[in-house]
């Protein structure tokens, strides 16, 4: 039994037209028995980044409080938020720190960078257990559906969705791929990042 | 090509020629492997399984197939399931899941795990799928020439324990079967657990699989003896619901069949989100609703509905 399948659960980001989405499922396990239907794996860095992280759910836990604790450090510290990227290599360099221990995660990073013209242009990055960072224009997954949801959206993606198609594209993804993955599951959770507003919606999913 | 062609269509005749004229191909598969023994001819005396030419077969096998041992094995084997039965008053309830999964990916959610052997025995269906399927199948076939040698129906423990000598026999080749004989005979209804260590239980209520521990749970809670029809059927179904809502490697849909004097009934397939969320529907026995425990809780806790006076 592998320790990064022991909880399950998967998280998908996908880009958009001047939006993105992150969405994830609500299952967490104890190996083949589901504990909790109502776990999530998503949380908000800042008003426009949200990070997801899959794995080990002790992990899940103990990462989502130290990014907490590190985003305010340099919020503090630098008098201004966090940009997407900026953060993103922040997770790298905190994996890395334990190259020889590695926290059992996978994350991925969801959000809206501040272009030099002001404007903000969609981001999204994943990274290993141990932080080597991978940008995509597309989509990011991870988790113990993975493999599916890879399969899943490399056939229902398209450039240049507005937020409501993107929003049914990533949840189209997410739920037909933890249908075919025994770990994932048992309902699902999605954000999509605009430049106005934030929308979050729970999905009613396969209660099996 | 042609030869290949011309091996499979000559006959036990044409081959007496041809030996004469020395051609005989020693690797050639015998007529008895197909025709009229309905695929189970190279079961036929003198006929065999065709062996991997190794000292020891079975330790060969196991080093390429999924084993307890070690799952990251090549060649995986249907293992997740939930399979339940019971006897009651009114007879025996056989009630399954039908998910397959090899690792953790669903392979399909539509299997028939209940065996039909004859009109009046169910087999299930854990473990090895093949295993199953083939060898109860095969029961089926001894089972119908024992009606017609002795003038007279199988009775459960003969046909259970011809299956279990059966498996006992291939004991430590890599048999993997954990199976329900279910049925109806002159003593009544009856159930037989055989598995493939060559253990053979007589019982009222067996569950087997990875989410048998979940059905257990509901069986064990909700049986009794004098249960309706209607009472036995909703416990069969809300059962397999809790193992597939549960259990990882159980889900997709419920298949459920009721065992009477006059033979077995398929009573339905569930889907068991459905039940969840929506419950079996205008089913005899059901208490409407969804069987979910959100569904069921749903603003129905202890909050103060009203403020307290002070």
């Amino acid at each position: 039994m592998s320790i990064m399948e022991h909880n399950g659960g998967s998280v998908i980001a996908m880009a958009g037209k001047d939006c993105v989405a992150i969405a994830s499922d609500l299952r967490l396990g104890a190996g083949a028995m589901t504990v909790a239907m109502n776990f999530e794996k998503i949380f908000p860095v800042s008003d426009r980044i949200y990070l997801g992280l899959t794995g080990l759910a002790t992990d899940i836990t103990t990462l989502r409080d130290r990014f907490r604790y590190l985003v305010n450090m340099f919020t503090i510290k630098e008098s201004r938020t966090i940009e997407p990227s900026t953060f993103a290599h922040l997770v790298s360099s905190t994996l890395y720190s334990r190259r020889f221990g590695p926290y059992f995660t996978e994350p991925v990073i969801a959000g809206l960078e501040r272009t030099p013209s002001g404007g903000l242009k969609p981001y999204i990055a994943g990274a290993d257990l141990i932080g080597c960072l991978n940008f995509a224009e597309d989509f990011i997954v991870a988790g113990t559906a993975s493999d599916k949801l890879f399969g899943v959206a490399e056939g229902l993606w398209e450039p240049n969705l507005g937020p409501e198609d993107l929003f049914e594209t990533i949840s189209q993804t997410l739920l037909n791929s933890v249908d075919r993955d025994a770990y994932s599951g048992w309902g699902a959770i999605v954000y999509v990042i605009t430049p106005e507003k934030v929308i979050t919606r729970t999905l009613k999913g396969r209660m099996d | 090509m042609n030869s290949l062609v011309r091996q499979f269509l000559i006959t036990d005749a044409d081959r007496e020629t041809e030996r004469s004229s020395e051609l005989t191909n020693e690797d050639r598969p015998s007529d008895a492997l197909w025709g009229s023994q309905a695929g189970f001819g190279h079961l036929v005396e003198g006929h065999a399984f065709n062996i991997p030419a190794v000292p020891d077969p079975s330790a060969f096998l196991r080093l390429h197939t999924d084993d307890h041992a070690d799952p990251n094995c090549k060649i995986k084997i249907q293992h997740g399931t939930t399979t339940l039965a019971f006897r009651f008053q009114g007879g025996v309830i056989v009630a399954v899941d039908s998910r397959a999964t090899a690792g953790s990916y669903i392979a399909s959610g539509t299997v028939k795990k209940v065996i039909e052997i004859n009109p009046y025995l169910l087999g299930t269906m854990a473990g090895g799928a093949a295993d199953c399927q083939y060898w109860e199948t095969y029961l089926g076939i001894q089972c119908r020439l024992h009606e017609l040698r002795n003038r007279e129906r199988i009775s459960v423990a003969a046909a259970s324990k011809y299956l279990s000598n059966l498996v006992y026999s291939y004991k430590g080749m890599g048999l993997s079967m954990g199976t329900m004989i279910c049925g109806w005979d002159k003593t009544g209804p009856t159930i037989f657990y055989v598995d493939s260590d060559g253990s053979r239980l007589k019982g009222d209520l067996f569950s087997v699989g990875s989410g048998s521990t979940f059905a257990y749970g509901v069986l064990d809670q909700g049986y009794r003896w004098d249960m309706t029809d209607e009472e036995a059927q909703e416990l069969g179904r809300r059962s397999i619901y809790a193992a597939g809502h549960r259990d990882a490697f159980s889900g997709n849909t419920c298949n459920l069949y009721h065992v009477k004097e006059d033979g077995w009934k398929f009573i339905g397939n569930y889907d068991i989100t459905k039940l969840h969320y929506d419950g079996p529907g205008a089913v005899p026995g059901a208490p409407g609703g969804g069987y979910g425990y959100d569904v069921r809780t749903d603003s129905r806790f202890s909050t103060l509905s009203e403020p307290v006076a002070a």
